[in-house]
């Protein structure tokens, strides 16, 4: 599904990405950890296009397409869902209108006609249930006054309407509760199938507990120096990222 | 022949037209003098700095067009919300349209100001209220020199007028240049409810400049809902001058969309002649190419317990130039007053630009006045949002400059209105927006 081959990326002439190499096959979900300032964030922001990026060198890839002149939103037509650390306020637009935007705009890229409004609201009252969320908090304005907690249920809500090939779920877990941290985990869990691919990026073991990962890879300065699976998540939340340093010093 | 000295030569030619005898041609003798003595506004004025009429004044313009004109109504439909009932005032090239108006005196009076001029029924009103609040500045002077036609509204005690009333002024390039000077009088007496919707259309692109001003007078508990669309063709100049005046409890809105002509200068100004009452000014600006937007509004708080309140966004791409300049006075008396004033700008290109200017004059010690400008950018992080979630960049712009809008726009409070205003938008910015905000 995914193919990084060699990815290096640069914000304002800084270096971040220094050659990542990384291959996520359909139906499996992958974790990304490490330090603050690792890149896991400027990697999650590469994948989906953010144009700050500078890609100096190599090659994303998906589903054999090579991603490098793709705008934001036609990675986003192409399956690429990115749920952000911090989702935007977009005051005077509602969760509802502008989820419908959406997903029109992805029917619209693909030659399709908007979806009509009956099936727009089942799906709506589909996917809002699966995230336990209030149909009051749909008519609110998108992430405006939002809590933590909240936003970040918005965020697989969205993720669940436009159900993507490949999901990138950036700090998922920080300022969320261990109810919430649930209901998302289990939002995740239920979206997963076969034909689609997870990217969970975290700090802590906490979330995997919850998204089982297949792999896990450690991202330090800008490389993946470690590949595992879910048991060095483990590992790392006991010892640390330490040990993983002096053995890539060595 | 300057624009001015022809004004003042046409003066008695235009007098002896409408009506020498006339019991207001000594109020129309005496600002033309005042206009003679003043002359155009220049940029060392300091309500002038930012904004230059020397591009706009230098057409030889018709001062006075005795043509009537017909326009078939299918093809000006779309100027007017035409999905309501309204009352219909419509002008073009400065003469009364009946063909296309529908005017009432069925327990209010819903007609022309010349009308008003020459009847004695209206006498007393007019001699109670017109060209007592329009300031003596030499556009003003202009206007009320030239008086003679435009719409005159008059709402006796206790009446909720249903239907809104539509003010349509259109032009049809006839003339080479045209200048016009519709004067408004609005009455609502006590307990009266209006809503008025004002708009200025250029069917032509030969150059028009209106130079409007409107008086409204709110009796006690009255309320005013008034709304300015400015959408004009890009040869078509607008001075508006508006000024309001309001009595105890009283309720005046003014809402101004500005989306297009040449040059737009708002003056709008609100009196505040009693207590326990609540002034609102609005508007949104979106402008593109050369275009120049000024609102310079003023709120003079007289007495206590009132409150005014002034939102104005402005968005301002290509080289557009825009300037806000708001007033509050604040007098000594005006305790326990309540002033907010708000301008937030968005710059979509570097060549555009904004000049801000809050100015407030507070005379008494117990009150809470605020005011706050931003200019900024569309924020990038925001458009990112939007795009990863499939929005193309042109969608996810409109949809952040709608949303920048919002506040202005949901106070709107004709649905049909915000409605037409949201679709206006809408086409402006090259977008379809598939609901309703």
């Amino acid at each position: 599904m995914l193919q990084i081959n060699d990815l290096h990326a640069s914000v304002d002439d800084k270096s971040i990405l220094r050659g990542i190499n990384l291959e996520v096959k359909a139906g499996e979900v992958h974790a990304i950890m490490g330090p603050n300032g690792s890149g896991k964030s400027t990697l999650a922001s590469v994948i989906a296009g953010k144009e700050e990026y500078e890609v100096e060198k190599g090659q994303i890839v998906l589903n054999g397409e090579d991603l490098e002149d793709l705008a934001a939103e036609e990675r986003a037509h192409k399956g690429i869902f990115l749920s952000f650390q911090y989702p935007v306020e977009i005051p005077g637009v509602s969760v509802t209108n502008f989820i419908k935007t959406a997903i029109n705009e992805t029917r619209k890229a693909k030659g399709l006609e908007d979806m009509p409004a009956k099936d727009m609201l089942k799906l709506i009252r589909e996917k809002s249930e699966l995230l336990e969320i209030d149909r009051k908090f749909l008519s609110r304005s998108l992430n405006e006054g939002f809590s933590g907690g909240e936003k970040k249920r918005n965020e697989i809500f969205q993720m669940a309407m436009l159900e993507p090939k490949l999901a990138i779920l950036d700090e998922t877990d920080s300022g969320l509760d261990i109810d919430a941290l649930r209901i998302v985990a289990n939002g995740v869990n239920k979206l997963k199938s076969k034909d689609n691919a997870v990217v969970v990026i975290t700090h802590y073991q906490r979330l995997l507990d919850y998204i089982v990962p297949d792999f896990v890879h450690v991202l330090l300065d800008g490389r993946i120096v470690k590949s595992g699976g879910k048991e060095l998540a483990h590992e790392l939340e006991e010892k640390g990222y330490d040990w993983i340093k002096e053995e890539v010093n060595a | 022949m300057s624009l001015k000295e022809k004004l003042v030569s046409s003066f008695l030619a235009f007098e002896n037209e409408v009506d020498v005898d006339s019991h207001i041609h000594n109020i129309r003798n005496e600002a033309i003098k005042t206009f003679e003595a003043k002359g155009f506004p220049s940029k060392k004025e300091e309500a002038w700095k930012y904004t230059s009429l020397n591009s706009v004044l230098k057409h030889d313009y018709s001062v006075f067009p005795k043509q009537e004109n017909a326009i078939d109504y299918k093809d000006i439909k779309k100027y007017f919300i035409h999905d309501i009932d309204t009352y219909k005032i419509v002008f073009i090239d400065g003469k009364y349209s009946s063909h296309l108006s529908q005017v009432t005196h069925d327990g209010i009076d819903v007609c022309l100001m010349s009308a008003a001029l020459n009847k004695p029924k209206y006498r007393l009103v007019i001699e109670n209220y017109f060209n007592k609040i329009a300031t003596k500045d030499s556009l003003s002077s202009l206007n009320t020199a030239f008086s003679n036609e435009g719409a005159y509204i008059h709402i006796p005690k206790n009446k909720l007028v249903e239907k809104p009333i539509q003010i349509i002024h259109f032009s049809t390039g006839n003339e080479a240049a045209l200048l016009l000077q519709p004067r408004n009088l609005i009455v609502v007496d006590e307990n009266s409810h209006v809503q008025i919707i004002e708009r200025h259309q250029s069917l032509t692109d030969n150059p028009v400049l209106t130079n409007s001003v409107t008086e409204i007078f709110a009796n006690k508990r009255a309320i005013v809902d008034y709304y300015k669309i400015q959408n004009d063709n890009k040869n078509a100049s607008l001075i508006d001058s508006t000024f309001v005046n309001q009595k105890d409890q009283t309720n005046c809105f003014v809402h101004t969309f500005s989306f297009g002509g040449k040059l737009t200068r708002n003056n709008l100004n609100f009196y505040q002649n009693g207590e326990r009452m609540d002034s609102t000014m609005k508007g949104i600006t979106i402008i593109g190419d050369k275009q120049h937007v000024d609102h310079n509004t003023l709120v003079h708080h007289i007495e206590p317990n009132c409150e005014s309140h002034q939102d104005y966004k402005g968005i301002f791409a290509d080289s557009a130039t825009g300037v806000f300049n708001g007033k509050v006075v604040v007098e000594k008396e005006a305790q326990k007053t309540n002033a907010f004033q708000s301008n937030n700008n968005i710059l979509l290109s570097d060549k555009a630009s904004i000049n801000t200017k809050p100015q407030l004059e507070i005379f008494a010690d117990d009150v809470k006045c605020s005011h706050g400008c931003t200019i900024g950018q569309l924020d990038e992080s925001a458009l990112f949002y939007m795009k990863q979630r499939g929005i193309p960049e042109k969608e996810a712009r409109a949809l952040l400059m709608f949303a920048f809008s919002n506040n202005v726009l949901s106070s709107v409070k004709i649905p049909e209105l915000k409605q037409r205003i949201t679709k206006i938008i809408a086409n402006k910015l090259g977008v379809n927006i598939g609901f309703d905000l």
